[in-house]
């Protein structure tokens, strides 16, 4: 099934290193990948294999060395600064480890930021922030403060800020990572649904196997370069 | 929505942002406060007028002319009205009840002065009664003197007790006319002189001359000084607010300190602004590079760092202004002697609010660059 659906991430020899100390460590080394529409993708590898960073890359919130990201048919590796936030903005659903979300703002609210930057009229934002709270089942919540919130509630509703805009792909930076088994679960299930009823894409670092084993795929990065993963790896996810 | 966030963001560390708020408050306060003693001290010469000409003795002010002269100078073209007068340094109990005294021709006087503001039945009387003397309204308040009172000054150039009786008490014209001066028949003092020290009689320490047009002033000054050249006295002929003016810029080094150390005020403030800026913006990096993610550009970034700082400096600022007028008034009570004319000026209320609105600015400025520069995936890191 996951042939016969169009390409919607292709990344073509990708390389990035950094700078340290003068010289520089490569960390992405010629890294070539597609990922289907619909598509709910696990990234794994030992930590410092660089899953961040091409995650970051994909995402369009880092620049690459050489090499192409094209995503949705825009090559985002030919964007300026300005032109990848914009890109950003209307493309790129993000989903991180410790939630992000702003202190200061609502469960709404905070929902509400990503449609700040789009033309849509207040009452309009309204209907879809509301719809995307009911769909990660916090509508009661929505005039709570992050702080009164428990972390798997949190990061619920980052979910929900990250499908607001209807993006072109979601990325999930390790999303249970901070979160305790059963609240790890029910995001779990919730990506799950998001994958399977609505669609989306997913592109999802982690390193939890029971959260690679929700995923349809699965690649492995070792040392930057895509790898077969370890047995023991392949035997937990699947 | 942004402005929201930008509010709840001001209050967000209450007693970091509730200091520089009051740190705020007290420097604009403070700053008021010191632009408000200068234009106290200018005060005079703003309220002087340009249609009036001094002349005193062209070597010093403490020298006197003849009274000869005044036919003298009524005769120069341009001139309307002659009046003279002697600082008279009298004083009141104790010394530090100082206040301007003068013995001036009163008629003349006050044709001179029409800012001196007399109810006409008080003017009558004040005139007729060769002891009489007048007074400011904020004077008599300052002494609680009413009309009919015997006031005895102790002479300190002329010595001796001299009595007097309030006859009038005069109200200014506007906030800038000054109010407490006290002034008497210059015949009174001169009789007194002829019998005690005949030598000092018939002088005046300066004339002052009323012209028909503001605009002969300079001829005028000119004339009358020409015509004295090479007499045993000379005289010195200036318009009033030069005249003020040679008073004020005698403390000249004394108002240049004043506004240096206003200057160094505002920018201590600003330094302590800043660095509330700075912690809140560094704690706030992960956040900021929430928002860069999400796609918000640096504009947005700078609109929320700058209207953050901005609410803290204005909301101190204005509380600072609002707490000048109370604390001006009790400070003009304070030093009335000193300060005839102590009103906070509207330029002091536009200068805090420059002031408040540059250090709220300024303080935004290297902080927001620091968020707008920062690399998105590094400010995601400081999180974790
Ligand atoms: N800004 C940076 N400057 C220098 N080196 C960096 C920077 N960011 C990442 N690296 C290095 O690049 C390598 C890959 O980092 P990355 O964060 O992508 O790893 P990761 O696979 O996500 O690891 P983890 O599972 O621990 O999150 C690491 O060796 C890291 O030290
Ligand atoms: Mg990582």
């Amino acid at each position: 099934m996951v042939d016969a659906a169009e390409v919607i991430v292709e990344i073509r020899e990708l390389s990035k290193s950094y700078r340290r100390g003068g010289q520089s460590v490569p960390v992405l080394e010629n890294i070539s990948l597609t990922i289907h529409e619909g598509e709910f993708l696990a990234l794994m590898g030992p930590s410092g294999s660089g899953k961040s960073t091409l995650l970051n890359l994909i995402a369009g919130l880092d620049q690459a060395d050489s090499g192409s990201v094209i995503v949705g048919g825009v090559d985002i590796t030919t964007l300026s600064e300005t032109e990848l936030a914009d890109w950003r903005a209307g493309h790129v659903g993000f989903i991180f480890q410790f939630y992000n979300l702003i202190p200061v703002l609502t469960a709404f609210e905070n929902v509400e930021l990503p449609l700040i930057l789009t033309s849509l009229s207040k009452k309009e934002r309204r209907r879809h922030v509301e719809t995307a709270l009911q769909l990660v089942k916090l509508a009661d919540r929505m005039d709570h403060y992050p702080r009164q919130l428990s972390g798997g509630q949190q990061q619920r509703v980052a979910i929900a800020r990250a499908v607001v805009t209807d993006p072109t792909i979601l990325v999930a930076d390790e999303p249970t990572g901070d979160l305790d088994r059963g609240s790890a679960e029910e995001v779990l299930k919730l990506m799950e649904r998001l994958s399977e009823n609505l669609g989306k894409t997913i592109i999802m670092v982690t390193h939890d196997p029971r959260a690679a084993r929700r995923a349809q795929s699965m690649k492995y990065l070792d040392k930057g370069v895509l790898a077969n993963a370890p047995e023991a790896t392949l035997a937990e996810c699947f | 929505m942004l402005l929201k966030l930008l509010l709840r963001n001001a209050f967000r560390h209450k007693l970091r942002n509730t200091l520089t708020v009051c740190g705020m408050c007290i420097a604009i306060l403070a700053f008021g406060m010191l632009r408000t003693v200068i234009s106290a001290w200018y005060a005079g010469v703003a309220a002087s007028s340009t249609s009036r000409l001094i002349t005193r003795n062209a070597i010093s002010l403490v020298f006197p002319l003849p009274i000869s002269y005044r036919d003298k100078i009524r005769a120069v073209e341009g001139v309307k009205t002659v009046s003279y007068g002697s600082w008279f340094g009298g004083i009141y109990i104790e010394e530090k009840n100082f206040f301007a005294n003068f013995a001036v021709e009163p008629k003349t006087y006050l044709e001179l002065y029409p800012e001196f503001i007399i109810p006409v039945e008080q003017q009558e009387t004040f005139l007729r009664d060769r002891k009489a003397c007048a007074v400011g309204a904020k004077l008599a308040k300052r002494f609680g003197w009413e009309i009919g009172d015997n006031i005895t000054l102790k002479g300190t150039i002329y010595p001796g007790n001299w009595e007097f009786v309030l006859r009038a008490i005069y109200a200014g014209r506007d906030q800038t006319t000054d109010q407490s001066q006290f002034f008497f028949h210059w015949d009174y003092l001169n009789e007194s002189l002829k019998k005690s020290a005949p030598s000092r009689a018939d002088k005046v320490g300066f004339y002052i001359i009323g012209l028909t047009n503001p605009d002969l002033a300079a001829r005028t000054a000119v004339a009358v000084d020409r015509m004295f050249k090479n007499s045993f006295a000379e005289t010195l002929t200036e318009t009033e607010k030069a005249f003020q003016m040679g008073f004020v810029s005698m403390s000249e080094a004394i108002i240049t300190a004043i506004k240096l150390v206003s200057l160094v005020i505002i920018v201590i403030i600003m330094a302590v602004v800043a660095n509330t800026m700075v912690m809140s913006v560094r704690e706030r990096m992960g956040e900021y590079a929430v928002f860069k993610t999400l796609g918000f550009g640096p504009w947005y970034l700078t609109a929320m760092i700058l209207g953050e700082s901005l609410v803290i400096t204005c909301l101190g600022g204005a509380i600072g202004i609002l707490l000048t007028f109370p604390l001006a008034r009790a400070f003009g009570q304070a030093v009335g002697d000193w300060f005839p004319v102590f009103n906070v000026a509207r330029e002091t209320i536009v200068m805090d609010a420059a002031a408040a609105l540059s250090v709220g600015i300024i303080a935004a400025v290297f902080p927001a660059w620091r968020a707008i520069r920062v690399r998105i995936a590094e400010g995601l890191r400081r999180i974790g």
